[in-house]
């Protein structure tokens, strides 16, 4: 197992080049020059060079690929150029509304879509499993930024049940006002990955229940329940549990829209800003971190994946 | 022996009979079907936007802003006095046509890209480091700096929306690639001298187009949510051109008076995006069953 950990985090590293040359490359091979974008529309031409200096712009590109890479050893992404602070600093300031909003939304997603996926499969075929399918591929087909808007316009707006916008730390502003401003956010996240995981869980358990342990479990007397619940779903879980992780980084995509949606002080928040204004070194940065978060997600569901299921050995 | 004769004479079945035998074993599915019926429409829709409209799409009534949906504008008119039905229209005009050619784009070369990589150890060994290094983005923020790099309009968009799709088809293609070159029949190809074009053509590509035709549904139903999200964000195909995604966030504006406005890109959103997810499970159930699961559709 630890070997397996071991090369795993090695093959690792050349994806991380990869995905480092990428996030260098992406604002230096397209079109529009990015000193020219930051010295804005009526910059004179020394100023845009002098700028383009000043940022280490006019060195080749290997050289700046290197550096970049040697700063990023040293934990330095460099300077935001519209925060005008660190870049590492602006994001650790925006990791807890964005942890608080995935946390909350993914317990959302799992409460529902486990309970929906396990019925629906039981209960296959029958009026109550369509409805169930048919709700989830809603789920799949709605845009999570107009349900949120759609959940402000109608709860917040009209039947002003709930705040809108504006973020509480459950720490220091205690868990009822965090909720009050967390749930329609998370709602308007989590419906989309409830969808995704509840089809998901249908057709896993499907499968198992086609299997012969099952039918020996039947035979044997135990009640449905035991059966389902002890010996089906558990089984049942495993692919589920391998997509919910591959998943988990992409929520990072359902915040930029949804942290807009609500303006919180997110990181979703801080990319979106981050591209809209140009801030190539945040974007690199912040490319650089959502990357490394998939590989390491990737890494954690693999090794989950062997502790769920004894067969696979590495 | 006796089995690969038969699968001879199957091969030679006149074209006519095998559309014939193909679209009956397709039609028996209820998705399929509801999926169809609603991306013909709107395809039909889409088509005749022009004719179906009652005003220009673009064009501003700045006397007749914010106007509750009525004979003369049937849902109404946005804050810049322009009216959201043929707004509506245009916007299935533009999804559906970003949509078709992120397709027709990312899945041929990708499932070329994907054949190659799985056929070639040697290859594979170097364009699956890329993919992955591609594919470690999230999509929306992936296209969303892709957009930020190369600015708003219709042709950036199918840019970024294919460069974020291409990587993962190819590595759908891969991996049936890789389950289909181990068998029996590729041997036998290789041993009569078959060229690897030659094998990837005609026997590697048939038997992956059910993942592929799959993701393809997938892909296009993804890449309109994508298309209204980066529109949405204002880096989408831009301002004057009508896009459902830009219409939400032109309704946003005026949430608190006019909430109602950004029902319809919505509710258009949603019908087109479930129709092509429809299609989507339907083709997977027709064509092969134990791909449930496999793919996911939705923004990831």
């Amino acid at each position: 197992m630890t070997a397996y950990i071991i090369r795993r985090i090695i093959a690792a590293v050349p994806v991380l080049f990869f995905v480092a040359l990428i996030s260098f490359l992406m604002f230096r091979l397209t079109p529009g020059d990015p000193a020219a974008v930051l010295a804005g529309e009526n910059a004179k031409l020394e100023d845009i060079e002098q700028l383009r200096v000043n940022l280490g712009l006019h060195r080749p590109l290997h050289i700046q690929f290197a550096l970049f890479i040697g700063r990023m050893f040293k934990g330095d992404f460099g300077e935001s150029i519209f925060l005008n602070k660190p870049v590492l600093e602006a994001v650790v300031d925006r990791i807890e509304p964005t942890l608080s909003l995935a946390i909350a939304s993914e317990i959302i997603a799992l409460g529902f879509a486990i309970p929906i996926g396990i019925l629906a499969a039981w209960k296959a075929n029958t009026f109550m499993d369509q409805g169930l399918m048919f709700f989830a591929l809603l789920g799949i087909s709605i845009p999570a930024f107009w349900l949120g808007l759609i959940l402000i316009f109608g709860i917040g707006v009209e039947l002003r049940w709930l705040p809108v916008g504006d973020f509480r730390s459950i720490i220091s502003d205690g868990p009822v006002d965090f909720l009050r401003h967390m749930i329609m956010p998370a709602f308007a996240l989590g419906f989309l990955r409830m969808a995704l995981v509840a089809r998901l869980t249908r057709s896993s358990m499907l499968e198992v229940l086609r299997e012969d342990y099952i039918r020996t479990a039947y035979a044997k007397g135990l009640a449905s329940k035991v059966v389902l619940m002890r010996h089906a779903m558990r089984n049942a879980l495993i692919p589920t549990v391998t997509i919910w992780g591959l998943g988990m980084a992409g929520v990072l995509s359902g915040a930029v829209v949804i942290e807009t949606v609500f303006t919180l002080p997110g990181l979703g928040r801080l990319i979106a800003a981050a591209l809209i204004n140009q801030d190539y070194p945040l974007i690199q940065a912040v490319l650089m971190l959502v990357a490394g978060l998939f590989i390491v997600f990737n890494l954690i569901v693999d090794i989950l994946y062997a502790y769920m299921d004894p067969r696979i050995r590495y | 022996m006796e089995l690969t004769s038969t699968e001879a004479v199957s091969l030679r079945r006149p074209l006519k009979e095998r559309i014939k035998r193909n679209f009956q074993r397709v039609w028996a599915s209820t998705y399929m079907r509801y999926g169809a019926a609603i991306l013909i429409t709107l395809s039909l829709v889409a088509l005749f936007a022009d004719v179906l409209a009652t005003h220009e799409a673009t064009r501003l009534y700045p006397a007749e802003r914010l106007q509750t949906p009525s004979l003369s504008h049937f849902f109404g008119t946005d804050n810049l006095g322009r009216d959201v039905y043929s707004q509506t229209l245009a916007g299935a005009r533009l999804s559906l046509f970003i949509g078709a050619t992120v397709v027709a784009i990312s899945i041929p070369i990708g499932a070329a890209i994907g054949m190659v990589s799985g056929y070639n150890r040697r290859a594979d060994a170097v364009i699956m480091r890329i993919v992955d290094g591609l594919s470690a983005f999230p999509s929306l923020v992936f296209a969303l700096a892709l957009m930020a790099a190369l600015g708003a309009s219709v042709v950036n968009v199918i840019i970024a929306l294919t460069v974020t799709y291409l990587p993962r088809t190819a590595r759908i293609a891969r991996g049936s690639t890789l389950a289909v070159r181990g068998l029996m029949y590729i041997d036998a190809e290789r041993a009569i001298g078959s060229s690897a074009l030659r094998i990837m053509r005609y026997h590697i590509l048939p038997n992956i187009m059910a993942p592929i035709l799959v993701l393809a549904s997938f892909t296009f139903a993804t890449a309109i949510l994508v298309e209204a999200g980066l529109s949405f964000l204002g880096a989408g195909v831009g301002a004057d051109v009508p896009s459902w995604g830009r219409m939400i966030s032109d309704a946003r504006e005026t949430i608190n008076s006019h909430g109602y406005l950004m029902v319809f890109p919505g509710v258009a959103i949603a019908i087109t995006v479930l129709g092509l997810n429809l299609l989507g499970d339907g083709l997977r159930d027709v064509l092969d069953p134990r791909l449930r699961g496999q793919f996911r559709a939705g923004v990831d």
